[in-house]
């Protein structure tokens, strides 16, 4: 169990996209074979950035999500490491039946950047806010889901997809800025889950945006006399396991927190582990079954109770012993 | 030029016999797993023999060589025949394609490359395979690699809207090393293309999404032989040959039976189309 003992300011604010945008040219520079795809959203996914720098290893496939992830995998087959990018709507829910048979069956070394991935995307709406992208790619076999908690684990995660593993990494970003927890040196490595702050009351285990709001419901737990675990899981699949196990055996209740339908993502993975090694009281964070609708980021976290104030609640009790429902 | 007329003439008798013998695998192949489907692997026969067999550039002995010339088999579900033709040209033995649909083999019901050798792409769900030969198409360019990229496409294929996202591609970006090839055999499983949903005026469809089309009989050696060279000369787009095809091709009882898209012969039928083919030999 890594942990980390430093404080984290959350002071500096960047968009996990932005960060993955300044990646992708750096691994662009450091690796030739690198191409890039976007189906018409480039100046959305950021990689019209490493279009400017590299034109002639971009490919704009125009607004067709299912030929884009096909190009890839055969991109793949010759030598080259595509990297596909579009709304994380589109990219799982239009181009499942290519990710699923034409990527993850062969294990072919495709990188999916699915960006926008959540509900604050806001404005836009239900059509445009994935609730489910996780869900989705989580039952296809041989596929790895990492969902990076800030831009600084945006472009590490992006780095480690590129040159660690051979195989499909499907990777979510988000839109609009969000603090920064890490430190430039934050080294990251998808097997291992990451214990921000020890705790042995309740534990929250959290993903993606969610992370930094379980930082501050920690504190304001501790401020209640409530030690509290903090969780980065930011790789979904393959799951740490074992840090879940021995998390579940030490403290009295555990809380997920994603931005994400609670139906098969984090909160499920969590609670698979936990029923089937060591059964605690689970309270899951994330959308309760619903499409969700126009709003700002913050109006819309609090509408779907994806606040630190629901977290603090949540862990509150899980430690009375109430579970989850529906 | 004489010679050139005479040796061409030798190599077609010569791919005749080796078609045949793919017929015959694929007949009994299908009726030893008793199940799979035997329509629309013959019709391609001819086709896929003359691009293993004289087309081509590749080697058995070595699947992964750089500079292959790569297929596609997007109708994947007409595997028996790229699984012959592999057999047939030494990918692997003869014998083993009567291991096909069953536990552990090699040769699943629809292609897996990763675990048979010379299987570009893993296909089965359709639509998929034109957009993975354009993907391989640009990355020979990219790396300044001379092969080419061969598909295959079924008719009822083309119903498929990811085809046309492809088409449009190849003729985006000028993909001039991407060659489809497309069995219109007519036939598909809930009965003719035509009635189904219909797809032509198809060659129309092709040349409006910016290829150059050739139209051909998909059991004529010569023309087969034609269409390849053409297409080998294009400059900036991408060809599809549309070859005219009947589907089960070669068996009596087969030919242009929409039942046996997806059905095994029974033993006695099986008898009786491999004395149909070996008389064809004669």
């Amino acid at each position: 169990m890594r942990s980390k003992s430093k404080q984290i300011s959350l002071q500096k604010i960047i968009s996990t996209r932005d960060a993955f945008g300044e990646e992708l040219v750096e691994l662009g520079r450091k690796h030739k074979e690198v191409v890039v795809l976007d189906a018409d959203l480039s100046k959305a996914t950021k990689t019209c950035w490493f279009a400017k720098e590299f034109p002639d290893r971009f490919f704009d496939m125009g607004i067709s999500e299912q030929d884009m992830l096909g190009t890839a995998a055969g991109l793949s087959l010759c030598d080259k490491i595509p990297i596909v990018s579009t709304f994380a709507i589109f990219a799982t829910a239009k181009a499942f039946d290519q990710i699923r048979n034409t990527i993850a069956y062969p294990r072919l070394n495709v990188k999916i950047i699915a960006t926008h991935g959540g509900i604050t995307i806001g404005a836009d709406g239900a059509s445009h806010q994935p609730i489910e992208h996780i869900t989705l790619m989580r039952v296809i076999p041989n596929m790895t889901i990492i969902v990076p908690a800030d831009g600084i684990e945006a472009k590490t995660a992006l780095k480690y997809a590129v040159e660690k593993v051979r195989g499909p990494v499907f990777i979510v970003v988000g839109r609009d800025p969000t603090p920064v927890i890490f430190s430039d040196d934050h080294q990251f490595d998808f097997r291992h889950g990451e214990v921000l702050k020890e705790g042995k009351d309740v534990a929250i285990i959290a993903a993606g945006i969610m992370v930094e709001k379980a930082l501050r419901a920690g504190e304001k737990l501790g401020e209640r006399g409530i030690n509290a675990c903090i969780v980065n899981m930011h790789t979904i699949k393959p799951i740490d396991k074992e840090l879940i196990i021995k998390i579940a055996r030490k403290v009295g209740g555990i809380v997920t927190a994603e931005e994400h339908t609670i139906i098969g993502g984090l909160g499920s993975a969590v609670a698979e582990v936990i029923s089937e090694n060591s059964p605690v009281s689970l309270k899951r964070i994330g959308l309760r079954d619903r499409f969700g609708q126009s709003g700002s980021a913050e109006e819309l976290l609090r509408e779907y109770h994806l606040t630190e104030e629901d977290i603090v609640k949540a862990a509150e009790e899980v430690m009375r012993g109430k579970g989850s429902s529906l | 030029m004489e010679t050139n007329v005479k040796q061409r003439e030798d190599i077609i008798i010569e791919l005749k016999l080796t078609a045949n013998k793919v017929r015959k695998n694929i007949v009994k192949m299908i009726t030893e797993a008793k199940s799979g489907h035997p329509g629309g692997s013959l019709s391609a026969v001819d086709v896929v023999t003359a691009l293993y067999f004289n087309v081509m550039r590749h080697n058995p002995e070595n699947p992964k060589w750089k500079d292959r010339d790569r297929f596609i088999l997007s109708k994947g579900h007409a595997a028996p025949l790229l699984y012959s033709v592999l057999a047939e040209s030494g990918y692997f033995e003869v014998k083993e394609l009567l291991t096909l649909r069953k536990l552990g083999s090699r040769l699943q019901g629809h292609p897996d490359m990763k675990r048979l050798p010379g299987v570009e792409i893993s296909t089965g769900s359709l639509g998929h395979g034109l957009s993975v030969g354009n993907g391989m198409a640009i990355a020979g360019k990219l790396n300044k690699k001379g092969y080419r990229v061969y598909v295959l496409l079924g008719d009822g294929e083309c119903q498929e809207g990811q085809v046309w996202e492809a088409a449009m591609t190849a003729s985006h970006y000028k993909l001039d090393n991407v060659t489809a090839i497309l069995d219109y055999n007519g036939l598909q499983i809930d009965g003719p293309v035509k009635d189904v949903m219909n797809i032509n005026p198809i060659s129309n469809k092709w040349r409006a999404f910016g290829w150059y089309v050739i139209e051909i009989n998909g059991h004529d050696f010569k023309e087969i032989f034609d269409s390849f060279e053409r297409v080998k000369k294009l400059k900036g787009k991408p060809g599809i040959i549309i070859a005219h095809t009947t589907k089960g091709k070669g068996v009596s009882f087969m030919e242009n039976v929409v039942d046996f898209h997806g059905k095994a012969p029974a033993k006695e039928q099986m008898v009786q189309a491999l004395k149909e083919l070996e008389e064809n030999e004669e």
